[in-house]
């Protein structure tokens, strides 16, 4: 329970663990291109198709040949072969390949393992990609289709909630914000500006879903209650489409086309009693302690705290999924994410912490998390539809409520 | 409204294996028990092969619940949309803390959504939604 103890009284960082000087990733890997397919509602194409185009096109910025790239990961949730893609793609000799499991909470994970292979020379060009069909193709965030393919709940702990109409990420996550709702006393009609500023952002993004599609708070308060207390507009949204990085080493970034976008830090979380999305069993249900110790981890190795951080990507399966991680990353105190979000002027692209964007998982698109490492990168390099004036340091999130994951980047 | 089902579209059973079959068979049985480790006192769930305390894997035990607790969070299932379609809506599921410290998850049977709070005291009841499957469920009590 030292893990527990250590969330409860914030006391990691000061006390138990010390800063890290130096190691193989900080500042010595780099992500040195980026790609992505259009994102639609229906893509009219098979998820390998949609890998092969977002990996050519991020394997071309960052201006190498396909027979470049030794190293391909990806999620174990990823339904791409990944014999077939590396015939498609034509790699010759592939010498690293790796998944990450947990779903969205492995997006930030698929760059740190990829950093790690290239750091030990395991492989020089690692593409890291995520393709899906999630809106027009099995929706397994939707939970419907479940009665006609599976008799049984597919694993031990699910068991206890399938039976009984409980059974979809949404509702799952709502569970514990009902709880932390409870806790710090939010009242459902102060929230809405987290979701009305994401909208704000994808008005200045042609590649977003919600592009040409503004939101009020008067619209997010009449949309319809889904999984209460979570409405339509909190939700994230279902996307065709893939997204695809490319990381080496830093030596090697200096000498390609784009400003290299340097890895400060990666981590992983998974703490004691960690359950895909259900954590009901640890004494903290009001709260998301692996995103806690990711930040942490994050600030340990990087060096750096959350008043150096100038532009904030966190995955957002949910609205609340997103700002309570404004909580556990030291943006703001416990309960305060909702005064934080309230008006929008702190987390729009002029504020105190401009957040998601490119609209997000809410409003741009939902590539498991990996569309949000791209904006961090755009926004490094100087070329995101919503430029932050002189970002010089990114902090990048995934999937918060299971085993997660997370980034510092910087220029 | 009571929950109700929908006739004809199946409700998806519980995953057994051999950590949680003894917890099903006592369902079945209308008796609902906990998983504990004898040596340290302390209840599990879900259930495990080895005591995550003690690392013990002899020590563990089923012990009969006194089925009573509140509720520690719920969720209301409101629209179509992300909701089961063999269960009619608006339908609640309850996370309750049981007085043994550990938490469950199921329906409320005998509620109305707005009537539910945290907080609320409930007890252990069963119901089979179709033949053969029996589930544990909550119901009101009294505090």
């Amino acid at each position: 329970m030292q893990m527990l103890e250590e969330y409860r009284t914030k006391s990691y960082r000061q006390h138990l663990r010390p800063p890290v000087e130096e190691n193989l990733i900080r500042d010595k890997t780099a992500i040195v291109g980026i790609g992505q397919t259009e994102y639609s509602r229906d893509s009219g194409r098979d998820e390998l198709d949609l890998a092969c185009e977002a990996i050519k096109k991020a394997v071309a910025d960052a201006g190498l040949k396909m027979s470049d790239i030794d190293g391909l990961e990806a999620l174990t949730l990823d339904r791409v072969s990944m014999p077939t893609l590396i015939g498609s793609l034509g790699i010759e000799n592939l010498r690293f390949t790796s998944e990450v499991s947990f779903g969205g909470g492995g997006a930030c994970a698929l760059v740190m393992h990829a950093a790690a292979a290239v750091a030990s020379g395991a492989a020089d060009y690692v593409v890291c990609y995520r393709a899906l069909n999630e809106a027009s193709g099995h929706r397994y965030g939707r939970g419907d289709g479940y009665a006609e393919y599976l008799k049984a709940a597919p694993t031990l702990h699910y068991g206890y909630y399938f039976p009984y109409g409980f059974l979809t990420p949404l509702s799952w996550a709502a569970m514990y914000t009902k709880r932390w709702m409870h806790e710090y006393g939010i009242k459902l009609e102060d929230t809405g500006w987290y979701s009305v500023v994401l909208r704000e952002y994808a008005q200045n993004n042609p590649e977003a879903i919600f592009y040409g599609k503004p939101l009020t708070i008067e619209e997010f308060h009449e949309s319809p209650m889904i999984s209460a207390p979570l409405r339509l507009f909190d939700c994230c949204v279902d996307t065709d489409g893939a997204a695809a990085v490319v990381v080496t080493t830093a030596d090697r970034a200096k000498d390609m086309p784009h400003t290299p976008v340097y890895i400060a830090a990666a981590a992983q979380s998974s703490p004691i009693e960690t359950e895909i999305q259900t954590s009901y069993n640890r004494p903290v249900v009001a709260g998301l302690p692996e995103t806690w110790y990711v930040g942490q981890e994050l600030y340990r190795q990087s060096g750096l705290g959350p008043a150096d951080i100038d532009v904030a990507q966190l995955y957002d399966p949910f609205s609340y999924g997103a700002m309570i991680q404004l909580e556990e990353l030291g943006f703001c105190g416990p309960g305060e994410c909702v005064d934080f979000c309230q008006g929008g002027d702190r987390i729009r692209v002029d504020g105190e912490l401009p957040l998601n964007t490119s609209g997000g998982l809410l409003s741009e698109a939902y590539i498991h998390g990996v569309n949000l490492i791209t904006e961090a990168v755009r926004q490094l390099r100087g070329t995101a539809h919503n430029q932050v004036t002189d970002a010089e340091t990114a902090i990048v999130t995934a999937g918060p409520g299971l085993p997660t994951s997370g980034l510092i980047l910087r220029k | 409204m009571p929950l109700e089902y929908i006739p004809g579209i199946p409700i998806l059973r519980p995953y057994v294996d051999p950590d949680n079959q003894p917890f099903w068979d006592a369902v079945d049985r209308h008796e609902f028990v906990l998983q504990r480790c004898s040596d340290c006192d302390v209840y599990f769930q879900p259930p495990r092969p080895m005591c995550p305390h003690c690392l013990s894997m002899d020590s563990l035990e089923w012990v009969p619940s006194s089925g009573r607790g509140e509720v520690y969070s719920f969720v209301v299932f409101a629209a179509d949309r992300m909701a089961y379609p063999g269960m009619k809506i608006p339908y609640v599921v309850v996370l309750v803390e049981m007085e043994e410290g550990v938490r469950l998850t199921a329906n409320i049977v005998d509620a109305e959504p707005d009537e539910v709070y945290i907080g609320m005291p409930v007890e252990v009841t069963y119901n089979s939604p179709m033949e053969g499957l029996t589930l544990y469920q909550f119901k009101k009590r009294a505090s």
